[in-house]
């Protein structure tokens, strides 16, 4: 998903960086909040991130296309803390990777971090508010929000770079259908096997602090027994 | 009681056989592009890579390059460990953590 240096036109870079802006301006007030008024939820955000960290450098190869592709990581990030911590979250490894790694780029970070930290987040969180709505079990629910926001995130690199890049014959369609090919479809295991994965760690999560989860209203406290009462 | 450990590990059990299945499809895919690539093809490449020459093959050229680029992949392998490290390092921390916390005595 990453786009790298000086691969969008400076228009689109500009672009990128103003409907990016909001969110993040947002959300580093919401992450402000979060940390001052919620201190005992630090650890969790720490993991969060981590997870961000740990699974955006893994470059796996995705079997159906024969390229690889690495994960988002931001699953865990989306249902603990919402869509817009997220984003901060994802920024700081965006950041990290542009400038140590010179994988993804400083002019292409508003592009990156629409498509990795905002859009995929926000719809992988759509997909969590239904699935709690529909009282869906919440580790099925946990795997849908996560495979949902890992693939959603390419999908949206493949339009970011259609609407940049047109072609000349057939234009923003035909273009999308490339970059369609190369990233999102590429991404599908990889995004069931994050979302199995996560689904997993969410376990040990409950089991070490269902109190926190129960605090950010993830769970409720009949639910985290109930649940607890499942593994023991 | 004796599916207990089935029910217990579910999750775990679900992992597993996912990442089985993830490498048997890779390993089958594998031996399937290794023998019908060209001599010299490189295999494997990163979906990343790949946009960017679809990109340039419009003829489309970068107006501004990386500031710093890993000089060889092995050095770049080496940073992606660093920040792999990064993550797993805080992630077993706050676990373990969590583990200590809940299995040490409370009065002590």
């Amino acid at each position: 998903m990453h786009i790298m240096e000086g691969f969008l036109p400076w228009q689109w870079c500009v672009f990128w960086y103003l409907v990016s802006a909001p969110f993040i301006i947002y959300g580093i007030y919401l992450l402000n909040r979060q940390v001052k008024e919620h201190r005992e939820t630090l650890s969790l955000l720490a993991v969060s991130g981590a997870f961000i960290f740990l699974l955006s450098s893994l470059k796996m190869p995705s079997p159906v296309v024969g390229s690889c592709s690495h994960p988002t990581g931001t699953g865990l990030s989306v249902v603990l803390f919402g869509p817009i911590i997220t984003a901060i979250l994802s920024l700081i490894v965006l950041i990290f990777q542009a400038l140590f790694l010179a994988h993804g780029g400083i002019t292409t970070l508003g592009a990156n971090v629409f498509s990795m930290g905002i859009a995929g987040p926000l719809l992988g969180y759509a997909v969590y508010r239904l699935g709690k709505a529909l009282n869906l079990n919440i580790f099925v629910n946990i795997f849908l929000v996560t495979a949902v926001a890992d693939l959603f995130t390419y999908v949206i690199t493949a339009i970011e770079l259609a609407a940049a890049f047109p072609a000349t014959h057939g234009g923003f369609m035909i273009s999308f259908e490339t970059f369609f090919a190369i990233y999102a479809v590429t991404q599908v295991p990889l995004a069931i096997l994050e979302g199995v994965l996560i689904a997993l760690v969410f376990k040990y999560i409950i089991q070490s602090r269902s109190d926190i989860l129960v605090k950010l209203r993830v769970l409720t406290q009949e639910q985290a027994t109930k649940i607890l009462e499942g593994f023991a | 009681m004796k599916f207990r450990f089935l029910v217990k590990y579910k999750l775990e059990i679900i992992f597993a056989v996912v990442i089985v299945i993830f490498a048997a499809v890779f390993l089958i895919q594998n031996a399937h592009i290794q023998a019908t690539a060209k001599p010299g093809e490189e295999t494997w490449q990163g979906s990343d890579d790949m946009g960017s020459a679809a990109i340039e093959a419009t003829g489309y050229t970068p107006w501004i390059s990386p500031i710093w680029t890993p000089p060889s992949t092995e050095v770049e392998s080496l940073l992606f460990s660093i920040q792999a490290g990064l993550g797993a390092f805080v992630i077993g921390y706050f676990f373990g953590f969590y583990r200590g916390k809940r299995e040490s005595p409370k009065s002590v």
